[in-house]
């Protein structure tokens, strides 16, 4: 009788203090940070993504399955540069899990290791969604990710040092491979340089500066301002000056906007993976990149 | 008086000084200014040497790599943060127009004791509360909030005010000050966020709108990939079904447990049981009675209530953005025994105190739907089963007839963006046997500022 409560007392500590498993935990916030995970951490990470390719990653809620997860994690990649101010900041602070808290090596910021571009002159909530640091859609261009690789692979030997060397070779194989293939991806999109193009929401920035695409307008008045009509007319009478091959639009957004206009300037409106899993042949990093090639190419003819 | 008067001076002296930062960053601004400018000529004279340079390789490979950023790789390397060492500060602003065919003064619930601050608010124009909140962290251990709201009747209330223990592992968060109660699903929530103008019946009924602890609460979330956590508090009991007690034993406990997780990738759920004890010495409240009246009466004695909620939410896809859709219900159980004073204020001339026990229940059930982005409708039946309370030597002033208070409430609003919200309700409330309420809402939300993240 007497050992009872205190046998229950040794189970719940036992639970409660469990260690995470063998495997390094890792919670990623969006899907392109979740491969780049596996791909530099294979066997030795178990990796949890917070959202899909079809998310507006803007507009996640603080999920009851994701403070669940950030509990148990061993390391946070997010994006930062407030992609996720709407949900990360609270999901962290009720899974009570201080090793991934801002500031410890446990939380990971990609955005901290890229150079960020649109960078708001202006910082007013009349200006649409802003975000103060810069435009934090970053994974549309792979040498991003290069950068993004080589300080998560140094991250995760650091959290994880047992496996550090395993870390350093995947991670050495992994950039010979991106190289090449980002190399290539040059050469395919060589015909997109220079191509006049009209996007539905600023989201595409940096695919834009490392392709040459020439961005003419985007279909939102401000970023994440629903266009009007009115809006859209305005923006089909600057296309009888500056004519544009295409418009496009990330997967997890609505038509409505680009086939609006679409249908009447009678451009390609093209739809972009985004991420990995925003089209089914977006299955893994690489293959995000030759989607997004590929449509980009066909909607150019 | 005395303590709205020192928070309003505290506010006071906490807006001035950051006017007084700002007049002298001013000077700092201009040369910033300066400086910015002539890093713009340089660049754009810098821009025109490359673009001469890219004319004269116009030959050259078609892609040009763009200088590679010098990442800083060292895992100290700062995450980016908004407010430098400012608290995060918003405020919200409400207020609209209400028509009611019943005059607000007569609001009661048949059998059923209310609080202040309960009923469907005045008619006509009207400010709601204003609340400006501050957030931010105190150190490496500590994160703080405030939330103050200003009523339209010109008083400060501080809404919450509490600090959060955020260094603990295991999943332990301690929270400590003023807070709202982590019981049920929408008590947590900010009024703002409601997808509703007013609070659910049994809300209003059995906890007031919505229960406030001053005390400490310590949540804990199990190491499980579903989500299950826990929580218990305790608390002075001063709010409603509790009251200030003069006393230095503990006035209200609390437990609770959630529980959560998604289904697939389009739909999430969470689920609760919470439990909540208060002590009360001379709990104010109006009753309706026997001849019509409402009548003033205080409640001494103990009060348990338990709720189980639920809120299951679905969008395509997951992405909330386009369409959604939220279906939420609370079932709440309250008994309450001690000592209830009927005409406590005298205004009847009747004042006598007597044995009281009771066992009530309430239910609410909503759906809302985004049908399209930024539009959305809701649907809301309340519904309130007083039981048969016995007022011992008061049952012949007090045993009103048996009835069934309910409500029905459909709204629709407009969310221009996540910052703004516009919002028609029309509800039929039959608390009162006899009097059937047509109230007809218009009500606005504006928020400034850095607002933090809504919780699920």
């Amino acid at each position: 009788m007497h050992a009872f409560p205190r046998r229950l007392i040794a189970v719940l500590f036992a639970i409660a203090t469990a260690p995470a498993h063998a495997a390094l935990s890792v919670f990623a916030t969006m899907p392109e940070w979740g491969a780049l995970v596996e791909t530099l951490g294979g066997d030795q990470v178990k990796v949890y993504v917070a959202t899909t390719g079809l998310q507006d990653a803007h507009h996640v809620e603080a999920k009851p399955s994701l403070i669940a997860r950030a509990r148990n994690a061993d390391l946070v990649v997010a994006t930062g540069a407030e992609l996720e101010i709407g949900w990360l900041p609270l999901v962290l602070q009720q899974a009570g899990n201080p090793k991934v808290r801002p500031g410890q090596p446990g939380y990971f910021e990609a955005a901290a290791f890229v150079t960020l571009l649109d960078k708001p002159t202006r910082l007013d909530r009349a200006e649409g969604d802003v975000h103060a640091a810069g435009d934090p859609h970053i994974q549309t261009d792979p040498r991003n990710i290069a950068r993004v690789a080589t300080a998560l692979a140094a991250r995760l030997a650091e959290v994880d040092p047992q496996n550090a060397e395993s870390y350093r070779a995947r991670y050495k194989a992994f950039d010979e491979k991106w190289q090449t293939a980002i190399e290539r991806w040059q050469r395919e999109a060589a015909p997109l340089r220079g191509v006049p193009i009209l996007v539905q929401h600023k989201a595409f920035t940096y695919l834009i500066a490392w392709l040459g695409l020439k961005e003419v307008g985007a279909l939102e008045p401000k970023p994440g301002v629903e266009p009007t009509v009115a809006y859209l007319s305005e923006v089909l009478a600057t296309l009888q000056r500056q004519p544009v091959k295409m418009v496009l639009r990330a997967a997890y957004q609505g038509d409505r906007a680009s086939q609006w206009i679409a249908e009447r300037a009678k451009i390609n409106a093209v739809v972009l993976p985004f991420t990995i899993g925003g089209d089914p042949e977006a299955k893994d990093l690489y293959s995000l990149f030759d989607d997004t090639i590929a449509r980009l190419l066909k909607g150019a003819q | 008086m005395s303590r709205s008067f020192w928070v309003a001076a505290l506010m006071a002296s906490s807006l001035a000084l950051p006017s007084a930062a700002q007049a002298a960053t001013d000077a700092e601004l201009a040369e910033i200014r300066e400086q910015i400018k002539a890093m713009k000529e340089n660049y754009e004279a810098r821009i025109r040497a490359l673009e001469e340079r890219l004319k004269a390789a116009e030959s050259a490979p078609a892609v040009v790599d763009a200088p590679p950023s010098a990442p800083a790789a060292s895992s100290g390397a700062a995450a980016s943060t908004l407010a430098a060492f400012n608290p995060a500060i918003s405020v919200v602003l409400q207020g609209g127009y209400a028509d009611l065919s019943q005059s607000p003064t007569q609001f009661g619930i048949n059998r059923i004791q209310t609080g202040e601050d309960v009923g469907p608010g005045p008619r006509n124009f009207s400010l709601g509360e204003s609340e400006v909140s501050f957030y931010g962290n105190v150190d490496d251990k500590f994160a703080g909030a405030l939330t103050l709201s200003l009523t339209p009747q010109n008083t400060v209330e501080v809404e919450e005010a509490y600090g959060l223990l955020t260094a603990l592992p295991y999943g332990v968060v301690p929270k400590f000050g003023r807070f709202f109660s982590g019981i049920g699903y929408l008590n947590e929530q900010h009024q703002h966020v409601w997808d509703f103008k007013d609070a659910p019946l049994a809300y209003q009924a059995f906890l007031a709108g919505q229960y406030t602890q001053d005390g400490g609460q310590v949540k804990w979330v199990a190491p499980t990939d579903t989500f299950l956590e826990f929580g218990a508090e305790i608390g002075n009991g001063d709010s409603f079904p509790g009251s200030s007690r003069n006393s230095n034993s503990l006035g209200a406990a609390s437990v609770f447990a959630h529980a959560g997780d998604d289904i697939g990738a389009n739909a999430n759920w969470r689920a609760g049981l919470s439990y909540l004890e208060t002590h009360a010495a001379a709990r104010q409240a109006t009753l309706p009675d026997t001849a019509g009246n409402l009548a003033q009466v205080s409640f001494a004695g103990t009060s348990h209530v338990a709720i189980a909620d639920f809120v299951w939410k679905y969008a395509p896809t997951g992405n909330s953005t386009d369409t959604n859709v939220k279906v939420q219900g609370e079932y709440f159980w309250r008994r309450e025994s001690g000592t209830l004073t009927y005409d406590s204020n005298g205004a009847l001339g009747l004042t006598q105190a007597g044995a009281y026990s009771s066992t009530q229940s309430g239910w609410y059930l909503q759906g809302i739907w985004q049908f399209m982005p930024r539009w959305r409708v809701g649907l809301r039946y309340d519904s309130l089963d007083p039981g048969d309370p016995d007022y011992g030597i008061n049952n012949a002033i007090l045993a009103t007839p048996p009835s069934h208070p309910n409500k029905a409430t459909v709204m629709f609003d407009y969310t221009p963006s996540e910052f703004s919200r516009f919002r028609i309700q029309y509800a039929q409330s039959k608390t009162r046997p006899e009097m059937t309420d047509n109230q007809f809402f218009l009500q606005y939300i504006l928020t400034l500022g850095a607002h933090p993240a809504h919780k699920f």
